[in-house]
């Protein structure tokens, strides 16, 4: 390094702990070396907030959050704001991305039990950070003021009004009125541009900050801190996070970057599941369309919102919709402590775990799907068949994870 | 890992099978090139001409129409019949309270109406009013019964009525030409493409430039795959 700036990062240094920082967590934070395709999905999660707080910037700066222009102001961007198609298809597309990657991100965890001791309150925060995402998503789609937006809007306040006793007053105090109205949309623009990203970022810096205190796990569900070099201190299996991941993510970027710009320029509407159709339709308060359906991202849950259909216990069916599809959320938060298998990674974990997160895995998809299906006779047993898997998945965890015959595992990491 | 790893993409692919899949009216294919000046151009003119009265067009300048290869002058010329500037908002003259008396409900904007009905399902509609007694307006339509919307463009096709047959004991509605109009039934369905052609630009103006900036930018994107794949090879040749 040339002298000048090292004189310059000296001047800081005794001011700011700028390399001691630096290196621990890059230089000499030590990752393990067997990070496989999976772990790509934690730095584009980082990529696509970055991409989403920046354009989001530029969004507010010609964005109108008043029910009478907010649908002309996106047409506005679309249309009279210099690359302001740009600037809205990388936000609307990177709120999709946002849930593709997070979602991979997620079952990365699930499948190599990252979740497990001594990652539990990484995992938590990671679930703070999944719960943010959710609002975030819902007061973005809010804010287009399109069909999709208001009436989507409608449907999740009306889960609100459910709730006894309190129910009613909720929904006045989350609106600001008795209907979805320009006071809800100013509040949802407000929470969406200031209070989630400010939230959301500080969770993400926790995150990190409680990764780099218990290192990170890997493919063979093994802790590298566990096999240190005598002289260095340095774990045997371990090396440092830059360059090595560094220069592994870079690419990673590039090939995230070729599918998102793909979809942002050539197929924004993503066939009408990034972009609705009908959110082309401005908001209507009179005319509920035929068929509402959230956006992808939302649909598994949303299954299970239209799953119940009987009142069961006094309590009304619409109620236990709604406790369903929270519980459904809420319940990835107790993995670490549903999970009683000795060994953490799928690798060495037993046939039951594994025909278990194969089942959930096509209960997600099948509920997913069904999401978007206008609800029939069929597809609502569907929905209650693999909504019960998907439960089964959690509960039974416990139970399955402790007997499951599991396979030694190995000392080192694999390749 | 890897049988997991195909077994996750075509549960990927699902819901796209399954949503190719919807039933519902058969739509004609519409012939939609939003590269093709000339019949962009025309379907401009058939627009302010035709859909314009009643129909906004409220998200879109006139200036725009520099898109479709057009100057300053003919903008002036062929677009606008209004004395408006060119620089202003294609709004409709007609009044909402207007539309509400007239047809019931207010023809709604036609900026991004491609975008959520589609090129197909417009350019089928188009070419599927029927005449229907029953009707305030004495027309209806295959794709949207009961429109409020007249045929304003019968002059042009002529008027159909619709025959409803059962063919292997499903009903099957056809539509036949009973009055022609001015345009043959070729040529009329040629000044639908052009105007469905130009709602498709009307929906998207910026789409010719994000297709042909996404080209660079993909272009950019490989090259920099390559890049960046030699630079992590080069620094990882020492880990084992």
């Amino acid at each position: 390094m040339s002298k000048p700036l090292n004189s310059m990062i000296g001047w800081i240094d005794k001011r700011f702990p700028l390399t001691s920082n630096w290196k621990a967590h890059l230089t000499e934070y030590y990752a393990p070396k067997n990070f496989n395709f999976w772990y790509y999905f934690g730095s584009l999660a980082m990529l696509v907030l970055v991409n989403q707080l920046l354009t989001g910037i530029f969004l507010t700066m010609s964005y109108k959050p008043d029910a009478g222009m907010a649908f002309a102001s996106v047409e506005y961007i679309m249309r009279d704001v210099e690359f302001g198609w740009l600037i809205r298809y990388m936000h609307s597309t990177g709120a999709s991305m946002f849930f593709v990657v997070v979602y991979l991100h997620m079952f990365r965890g699930m499948m190599y039990g990252s979740y497990q001791k001594p990652r539990e309150l990484l995992w938590l925060v990671g679930m703070g950070i999944f719960f943010i995402l959710m609002s975030l998503a819902f007061t973005g789609y809010i804010l287009p003021w399109g069909q999709m937006s208001y009436w989507g809007a409608q449907v999740i306040i009306s889960m609100f009004g459910a709730i006894p006793v309190i129910g009613d007053s909720l929904s006045y105090f989350i609106l600001g009125d008795f209907t979805l109205s320009d006071a809800a949309l100013n509040r949802f623009f407000a929470y969406h541009v200031v209070t989630l990203p400010v939230l959301l970022v500080t969770l993400v810096l926790v995150h990190i900050l409680a990764l780099h205190e218990v290192g990170s796990n890997n493919p063979d569900g093994i802790e590298i801190k566990e096999n240190k070099d005598p002289v260095t201190k340095i774990p045997v299996d371990g090396i440092p996070f830059h360059p090595y991941y560094t220069v592994k993510d870079i690419f990673g970027v590039i090939v995230f970057l070729i599918v998102f710009c793909g979809i942002i320029f050539f197929a924004p509407e993503f066939g009408g599941y990034f972009l609705e159709h009908n959110n082309f339709i401005p908001a209507d308060t009179l005319k509920t369309p035929d068929h509402i359906a959230p956006v992808w991202y939302f649909t598994p849950y949303y299954s299970m919102l239209r799953a119940v259909t009987v009142n069961f216990l006094w309590i009304d069916a619409k109620l236990w919709g709604v406790i369903l599809m929270a519980a459904a959320v809420v319940i990835f938060a107790f993995l670490p402590w549903l999970d009683r298998s000795p060994v953490k990674s799928i690798r060495y974990k037993g046939p039951i775990f594994k025909f278990a997160m194969a089942m959930f895995v096509i209960s997600f998809f099948v509920l997913g799907w069904l999401g978007m299906k206008s609800p029939t006779p069929l597809y609502t047993t569907l929905a209650q068949i693999f909504t019960v898997i998907y439960f089964a998945f959690f509960l039974l965890m416990p139970w399955y994870s402790k007997i499951d015959k599991t396979k030694p595992e190995p000392k080192r990491v694999k390749k | 890992m890897n049988r997991l790893r195909i077994f996750l993409v075509i549960l990927c692919l699902l819901p796209f099978a399954a949503f190719s899949a919807e039933p519902g009216m058969p739509l004609d294919k519409a012939p939609i090139d939003t590269s093709d000046n000339a019949s962009l151009q025309r379907g401009a003119e058939s627009f302010v001409s035709y859909c314009l009265t009643c129909h906004g067009a409220s998200y879109m300048r006139y200036n725009r129409h520099r898109d479709l290869d057009l100057s300053e002058a003919e903008i002036l010329e062929r677009l606008i019949f209004t004395g408006q500037k060119s620089g202003d908002l294609m709004l409709t003259s007609m009044r909402k309270k207007e539309g509400e008396e007239w047809f019931g409900v207010v023809p709604p904007d036609l900026s991004v109406i491609a975008r959520s009905h589609g090129a197909d399902w417009l350019y089928t509609y188009l070419r599927a009013f029927y005449r229907d007694d029953s009707t305030v307006t004495g027309w209806n339509n295959l794709v949207f019964d009961k429109v409020a919307m007249p045929h304003v463009l019968h002059h042009l096709q002529g008027d159909q009525s619709i025959n409803v047959k059962t063919v292997s004991g499903e009903e099957v509605k056809e539509l036949q030409l009973d009055v022609p109009g001015s345009l043959s039934v070729a040529e009329y369905d040629k000044f639908v493409a052009d105007l469905v052609n130009y709602m498709v630009y009307l929906g998207e103006p910026a789409a010719n430039d994000r297709r042909r900036i996404g080209i660079m930018v993909m272009i950019f994107l490989f090259g920099m795959l390559g890049l960046t794949y030699a630079l992590k090879r080069e620094y990882w040749r020492d880990i084992h």
